[in-house]
């Protein structure tokens, strides 16, 4: 198969998970009442149901879904180390920090106010990643970045759990922000993020060509006229934009941004252009694919798609790297 | 080269133990016992360090002696031997690996020690005795469904155990989330305590308990340094030189997992230890290799160490909140230094 061929394949997929997303649900809506409900509003209750709660999770999980495949991939470009998820730049730990401050002391508990928050922490603390990772002559080097994260990361994890163990009520609220889900929230919360995503997204067709030389390490790709120190810079501010608009938006899905790059890696072999084409499209098929299993297994109420996108993702992850040639870490 | 290099690594060579590495290995050590005595010494009671030691060596009075004994010792002992076997366990994972980011927390065996926890916790409702058990428990069975799944056609490579272990613990980490939302919140509370690790009201049982384990554990692994350092240069090398390569996985993995396993259950899983011991051993020691016994002796001062912030801060928060600030920061710091050396 070629690789037009499997992208087609991929789309094809997507719009399908994008039908079942509208047509699935804890309650039964037959398909034409979905297709009058998106068409032709008339206020009943099935037409609420579509545009109100299907309608803005669907975007969600295609916006969400699309960006933490991407910020997946470039992770692990950008530091050359497939276990980096997009949360290791500090993204998810700084969001869930500021969330815990926002709930514990200013006892707000507004999605709108989450999201600011989110992409707030997000923000300060990949910064904070970056400048440490990136001191001394030989600028971002991966490990360098690699521990960096790891280390702004447990300090913002141990003020959250500090703040959370202290402050109950900021413990009630994050424990259930933090398994992630695409329900319960409006389609304003949604468009809110999107201009951050359309951002991240522009920057991440401008470093398909240039990830590809940085792949062949640093000193390669300096002499090939490529720029690693500016390619990690923009990489990463395009990282935060997609990871931390998606976490706001939400929660921690972190798994996605790992597992994904994986199976694009699989279909598509090592150019990173077809490598964040499959993301994107691979990413959104799995989150909304956990997230119509979720409202189907767990009707009538719902399971969260954090969860189920663990227990769908993990087990094709597996098989995908017991089975495959995974590189060398 | 110089005369003087040459001759600087003559002598690093005679020696079984690199002058460094042995004198860290003594500071980390030192450090262990002063923090250890300071944290007997706080409390509600505090006792000044003169008496503490004078204490422990079979003198002092009998209401000191009361405390420190049956009341702190517990305690302090507790957190040196966790610290030990976190350090040692994460060595190992990440030497198998290569990758600092190969440490049991993030390749599912904390988490599932974790989750065997939170089982009993929320669902059961057992006792402290029966938490830990299930612990264990839920270490020992992810660490063998890990290695099972990583094992193929004849052998286990170190990285694919790692990819295997972080997909299991995407699955484990989404249990334990969906076992705290659904239950109620005060029993949700006592699991997030416990799921930070704490090191409060630990008694001698505890600590016969973990030292029993560790006896076997500590040596069996420390004993698997130097086969390790073989398979860190890669399956080909090593096994050209002799070294069966498998087997040595195997009983790595069987270490590191058992130290997590009795670790954990003694303590809850204590976050950031395991990851960050070795990485910092590392530079301290600036040596190659798996680093195990400066990695264990890291881990203990910094399990100590934190406890005693813990002890001293106005808030009572479990020790876990303070080994991830602390051991961040310190990453922190070391990593601005070496940035600096590089300029």
């Amino acid at each position: 198969m070629s690789r037009w061929t499997v992208l087609l394949l991929l789309v094809l997929t997507l719009a399908g998970a994008v039908v079942a997303s509208f047509a699935f649900g804890a309650k039964h809506i037959p398909f034409g009442e979905v297709v009058d409900g998106l068409l032709s509003p008339d206020g009943a209750e099935n037409s609420l149901i579509i545009r109100e709660e299907r309608l803005p999770r669907t975007v969600l999980g295609i916006a969400a879904g699309t960006a933490l495949g991407l910020a997946g991939t470039l992770m692990q470009a950008l530091t050359r180390n497939p276990l980096a998820e997009p949360g290791l730049l500090g993204v998810n730990s700084g969001a869930a920090l500021a969330v815990v401050l926002v709930i514990g002391l200013l006892r707000v508990d507004e999605a709108l106010v989450y999201v600011w928050a989110a992409l707030a922490g997000a923000a300060v603390t990949a910064v904070l990643v970056y400048l440490l990772g990136s001191s001394g002559r030989y600028g971002a080097t991966p490990a360098k970045l690699v521990l960096a994260g790891v280390a702004v990361n447990a300090v913002a994890v141990g003020v959250t759990t500090g703040v959370m163990l202290l402050i109950p009520r900021a413990f009630n609220g994050f424990r259930f922000w933090q398994v992630g889900s695409l329900g319960g929230q409006d389609l304003g919360v949604v468009l809110r993020i999107l201009p951050f995503l359309a951002v991240g997204l522009l920057l991440v067709a401008l470093l398909a060509g240039p990830l590809n030389t940085l792949a062949l390490g640093d000193e390669a790709a300096r002499s090939l006229g490529g720029r690693p120190g500016l390619i990690r810079a923009a990489g990463g501010l395009a990282v935060v934009l997609l990871c931390g608009g998606a976490t706001a938006a939400a929660g921690p899905l972190f798994f996605v941004g790992l597992a994904v790059p994986f199976a694009a890696r699989a279909l598509a072999g090592t150019d990173h252009r077809w490598i964040l084409a499959y993301s994107a499209l691979l990413a959104p098929v799995l989150l909304l694919g956990a997230d119509v299993l979720g409202r189907l297994l767990g009707s009538p109420g719902e399971l969260e798609t954090g969860l189920v996108t663990a227990f769908l993702g993990a087990p094709l992850f597996i098989f995908i790297v017991r089975r495959g040639k995974v590189p060398q870490l | 080269m110089n005369g003087a290099l040459r001759a600087g690594k003559v002598r690093t060579r005679g020696a079984r133990v690199p002058v460094r590495t042995f004198s860290v290995c003594l500071g980390l050590a030192a450090v262990a016992f002063a923090a250890s005595v300071l944290v007997i010494g706080s409390g509600d009671l505090p006792i000044p360090s003169a008496d503490v030691v004078r204490t422990l060596t079979g003198e002092g009075t009998q209401v000191h002696r009361f405390i420190v004994t049956e009341l702190r010792l517990p305690r302090a002992l507790t957190g040196i031997l966790v610290g030990l076997a976190l350090g040692l366990s994460g060595a190992v994972f990440q030497s198998l690996s290569r990758n600092p980011l190969g440490s049991p927390d993030l390749i599912g065996f904390t988490t599932g020690a974790a989750t065997g926890a939170l089982v009993q916790i929320l669902v059961v409702g057992g006792g402290t005795v029966a938490i830990a058990v299930s612990s264990v428990g839920g270490a020992v069975l992810t660490g063998m469904a890990v290695y099972l799944l990583a094992y193929r056609g004849g052998g286990m490579q170190g990285h694919r155990l790692v990819l295997v272990g972080v997909g299991i613990a995407a699955m484990l980490e989404a249990l334990n989330s969906y076992l705290i939302t659904r239950a109620e919140l005060r029993e949700a509370y006592q699991a997030a305590f416990w799921l930070t690790g704490s090191l409060e009201g630990r008694d001698w049982d505890h600590v016969k308990a973990l030292g029993v384990a560790l006896a076997v554990l500590v040596p069996f692994t420390l004993a698997l340094g130097g086969r390790l350092r073989m398979v860190e240069l890669g399956d080909d090398v090593a096994r050209s030189l002799g070294e069966r390569v498998e087997q040595s996985r195997g009983l790595a993995v069987a270490g590191g997992v058992g130290l997590v396993a009795v670790a954990t259950a003694a303590s809850g899983p204590v976050a950031f230890v395991a990851l960050a011991a070795p990485q910092l051993a590392r530079r301290l020691t600036r040596g190659s290799g798996p680093q195990l016994l400066p990695s264990a002796l890291m881990g203990a001062a910094l399990l100590v160490v934190s406890d005693l912030i813990a002890l001293r801060l106005p808030v009572r928060l479990p020790v876990g909140v303070v080994t991830s600030v602390l051991g961040g920061v310190y990453l922190v710091w070391l990593l601005g230094i070496e940035g600096r050396r590089e300029r």
